[in-house]
Formats: C-alpha cells, structure tokens, sequence
C-alpha cells in the first residue's frame, strides 16, 4: 500500500498587500484616492513553494529571519490561506505556533484551562480528564483561582505549555518554543517535547540551531525570501545553510 | 454539498468553544459588581421606567390613546429592541477584537458574531423576568392561549440579528467607520420602531416607513402574542421569516467572500 504524505504543500503562494499608509476609516481613504490612488506594496511572503512531508517525518525548516518560515507554518496549521496554491493536511495538528491564544487575563488559571482548550478544540470532558495532569506539570495548584492578570509572565508560559502539550497529537508544529520557565521548568518541557515528538508523530519544526536540526531532524527544507532553495535529507542541507551564513553576499542578491 | 457537510462539522466541533465564550462574556459582564446578574434585570426596569415617566407623564399626547398597557408595551418593545442592538453592536466588533487569536490559531471566524449574537439572545431570556415582573405588577392580563407562539418571532429575531451581525463584522474589518454609522443608525432606529407609540396615530407616510422597517413587525408580533392574544397572522408571520432569511443569506454570502482577507487587515 503506498503511503499518503501527511502534508502536501502544492505550488502555495502568500501575497501581502503591504498598504504604505493603512487607510482605516472612509476619510483618509478618499484623500488617499483624491491624492493619486490607493498604493499598495506587494510583498511575497512564499513564492511557489511544494513540500511533501509522509508520516513519521521529523521536518527542520531553516532560513534567516524574514525568509517565510512562520508564515509557511501558519498556512499549513490553517491561520492562514494561500494566495494560490493548495494545502492537504490529513490528521489533527498541534500547533505549538504561539502558546496561551485566547487567554483571558481577566479569567481565573482554572477558566481559561477550558477556554484555552476550548480554542485549541478539545472537548470539556477531555479537559476535566487531564484537568489535574495539567495542574500538575504547571505546578500551579496553589493560583488556580487567580485571575491570570495577576500572573508574573513566566506563569503564564508554564499554564500555556501545559494545556497546549496535553494531547498526542498526530502533527506537531513547533516554531522555536521548546521551553519555557525558569531552568528546572524548561527541563520538564524539553522532555515533554521529546515525548511528543517520539513514537510517530510528524514533526515540523522552525529552528535557528543548525546543531538543532541535524541532531533531530530526518528532513529538512530551506526557505530564503520566500522561495524553496532546497528540500531533502536534513544533514547535507544544513551543511549548505552553515557555510551559505558566513557568505552572506548570497542573502543580499536573493529575490525580494 | 461536501463542502457543506464540512462547515457543519467543523461548527460542531468547535460548539464547546461556542459555549466558554459566551459564559466567558456572561462571568465578565458581572465580575465585580455587587448586585450581579440582578443588572439583567433592573437595568431594563429602571430605562422602562424612565421611559414611562418621559412617554407616559410628560408627554403623553405623543404615544396615543390605543394603548392600553403601556408599561408592559413599552418594555417588549425595549427589550427586542435592545437584543437587536446589542447584539449587532456586539458582533460588529466581535471579529476584529478577536484578532490575536485569529492570527495565532485556526478558528471558524463566524464564531464570533455567532458567540455575541447568542450572548445578546441570552441577555434577553434574561431580562424578560422584568418583563414577568411589570406584567405582575401592572396585573396586565397575559394571553394565555397565544403566549407560547412568542417563540417564533423571538426566533426568527435572532436570525434577522445574526446575519445583520454577519454582515457588519466583516464590513468592520475594512471600513472602522461603519462603527459611528452604526451607531447613530440604530438611534434613528428607536423612533421608528414603534416602541413607546401607536404606529396608528401617525402620519400616513410615517406608517409607511415604519411598515418597512423589520424590527417594527418583530417587536409587534411579540405583543400580539403576548398581550394582545391575536397570536400570529401570517402575513407577518412571513414577513418576519423573510426578513430573517434575507438578512441572513446576505450576512452569510459577505462574511463567506471576505473571510479568507480578514487576517491580513487585522
């Protein structure tokens, strides 16, 4: 039986109109109109990019700042959609993107652990079961009615890693979050994510160690302004990007 | 029709997420305030009272002689009228204030002006015990017989203000204006919607627009059910069902076209 990839990323453009002025209201819109047209820049995020990324992948993506890996991240986890092109993805998806969306900072630690589930498509039955797994892992028993305002920042991350690294998923997407806390919490995350990561999952993850990715990686695809510059096995690629980083002419005359 | 089957369980799927906003805005609503819920409740009763004191006292000549219990008259009237804004004003803003979320996380967008419409609903099941109350009080005879047909116009209010929220919400995405247009609108809206008058002793032109205006035939419906035991006739039966089903095709359409941009101008 031939096996089907989990993500296939077909020929996927993302065009942003990076408006020079953003025009908000009716006014400032027509003096812009009256003032020789509405100008928008467009800017291309991703040009033309295919991925196909089987089962048990463990995908790096590699690029400098600005080369497109968030937002290929975002297309395939769905926030966004593709200008042209096309996204498959077959399986539930984990994307540990940005940690805490929709967190109230006026609700309670124990509310938004729902709602924070809620957003991330757990059911309330699901949540009241791993209820005390998350509590545990955050080691925050003792500010569950707290509301999260009166949080310091740190707690926060902890309760937002906890309720998102709940499930096994059967992707997971990581950009660059792989702990969080202080050190003896970001030992506790580094295993959890090691947990997640093992026994099949798809892994896609955005790093800029390249030790990073040729230690975990099986694959990995390099992205610069936009454009897919290589894909396939991850060791060969990421002694490509280490010397393409010390000549960084190459950057400089890349498409724009 | 694949495509359709996958919007409703994507809906499904996310209807718990439906369910903690709306209890996420119920909590918030009231944090911190001594009477609570009680608010529900007393703010309609005290703007009805003030309402009656200006309409019934001060200037009574305006409101007409046809009617007969005017405080639970005027109070239906405020209360429909109230969910209508409240909830289109709710959802107008509902997508745009959700914009960290909507950019971290895939979410059905319609989520928002569906969650604040429900809340505005909710709102309104709510204030309807100072309804109970003025009825009680007043000891204006309910009609028993036509009480529960009071359902289908609240129904199909919730319908006419779910697609109205639709189409605002994604219109407020692009255009911030829409927000004061919206506002001073629905003040125009008060005085024609026959909430604290007899549409019958106006002017011949003015009965003709009001006739036009759908919340007018919404908040009538609710009194013929409730006060006046006429029950549903059905020209205004459909009227309300129509009004509903345009408002909604349409929000559903704009929404549906303009969705896939609302990221890149949030």
């Amino acid at each position: 039986m031939e096996r089907q990839p989990v993500i296939s990323v077909e020929n996927v453009s993302m065009r942003f109109n990076l408006a020079k002025e953003k025009h908000e209201s009716l006014k400032e819109y027509f003096i812009a109109l009256t003032h020789g047209g509405v100008r928008f820049d467009e800017f291309y995020a991703l040009r033309d990019v295919s991925l196909t990324i089987m089962p048990g992948d463990f995908y790096g993506l590699i690029g400098l700042n600005g080369s497109g890996k968030s937002t290929l991240l975002k297309i395939i986890a769905g926030v966004y959609k593709p200008s042209q092109g096309r996204v498959t993805v077959r399986g539930t998806i984990a994307p540990l993107i940005e940690l805490g969306a929709g967190f109230d900072m006026d609700l309670t630690a124990r509310e938004n652990i729902y709602l924070n589930g809620a957003v991330l498509g757990y059911t309330p039955k699901y949540i009241q079961s791993r209820f005390d797994e998350i509590v545990d892992f955050s080691e925050l028993q003792n500010f569950l009615d707290v509301p999260l305002k009166n949080y310091s920042s740190g707690m926060v991350a902890r309760l937002a890693f906890s309720v998102a690294t709940i499930t096994k998923p059967d992707i997971l997407i990581a950009d660059e979050i792989l702990s969080v806390g202080d050190f003896l919490f970001q030992q506790k995350c580094e295993k959890r994510m090691a947990e997640l990561m093992s026994g099949g999952t798809t892994v896609i993850l955005v790093s800029h160690s390249i030790e990073q990715i040729e230690r975990m990686c099986s694959k990995a695809a390099w992205l610069d302004h936009g454009v897919l510059r290589r894909d396939g096995a991850a060791l060969p690629i990421a002694e490509e990007y280490r010397r393409f980083q010390k000549a960084d002419s190459l950057a400089a005359k890349g498409e724009g | 029709m694949q495509k359709l089957k996958n919007t409703f369980a994507d809906a499904w799927r996310y209807r718990y997420l439906l369910q903690n906003l709306i209890m996420r805005d119920f909590k918030l609503k009231y944090r911190r305030s001594i009477l609570g819920v009680a608010w529900s409740v007393l703010n309609p009763l005290l703007t009805c009272l003030v309402m009656y004191v200006v309409f019934g006292a001060l200037m009574k000549g305006l409101r007409g002689e046809g009617i007969s219990n005017f405080a639970a008259f005027l109070l239906i009237g405020q209360l429909l009228f109230n969910f209508f804004r409240e909830s289109t004003a709710m959802a107008m803003e509902s997508v745009l204030k959700n914009a960290p979320l909507l950019r971290k996380v895939y979410i059905p967008k319609y989520i928002f002006p569906l969650e604040k419409t429900c809340f505005g609903f909710v709102n309104c099941l709510f204030s309807f015990v100072a309804l109970v109350l003025v009825l009680l009080f007043t000891w204006t005879p309910v009609s028993w017989g036509t009480l529960l047909l009071a359902v289908y116009p609240l129904v199909t209010l919730f319908l006419f203000n779910l697609g109205v929220g639709l189409l605002l919400a994604a219109l407020y995405v692009f255009v911030r204006d829409i927000m004061h247009i919206w506002e001073v609108f629905c003040t125009l809206l008060v005085y024609g919607s026959a909430i604290f008058y007899d549409p019958n002793m106006m002017d011949g032109w003015v009965q003709w627009v009001i006739k036009f205006n759908p919340l007018y035939h919404y908040i009538t419906a609710f009194r013929e059910c409730v006060l006046w035991g006429i029950g549903l006739e059905a020209p205004r039966a459909v009227i309300c069902l129509v009004c509903a089903v345009l408002s909604l095709t349409l929000g559903i359409l704009v929404f549906k076209r303009t969705q896939d941009s609302f990221v890149l101008y949030m």
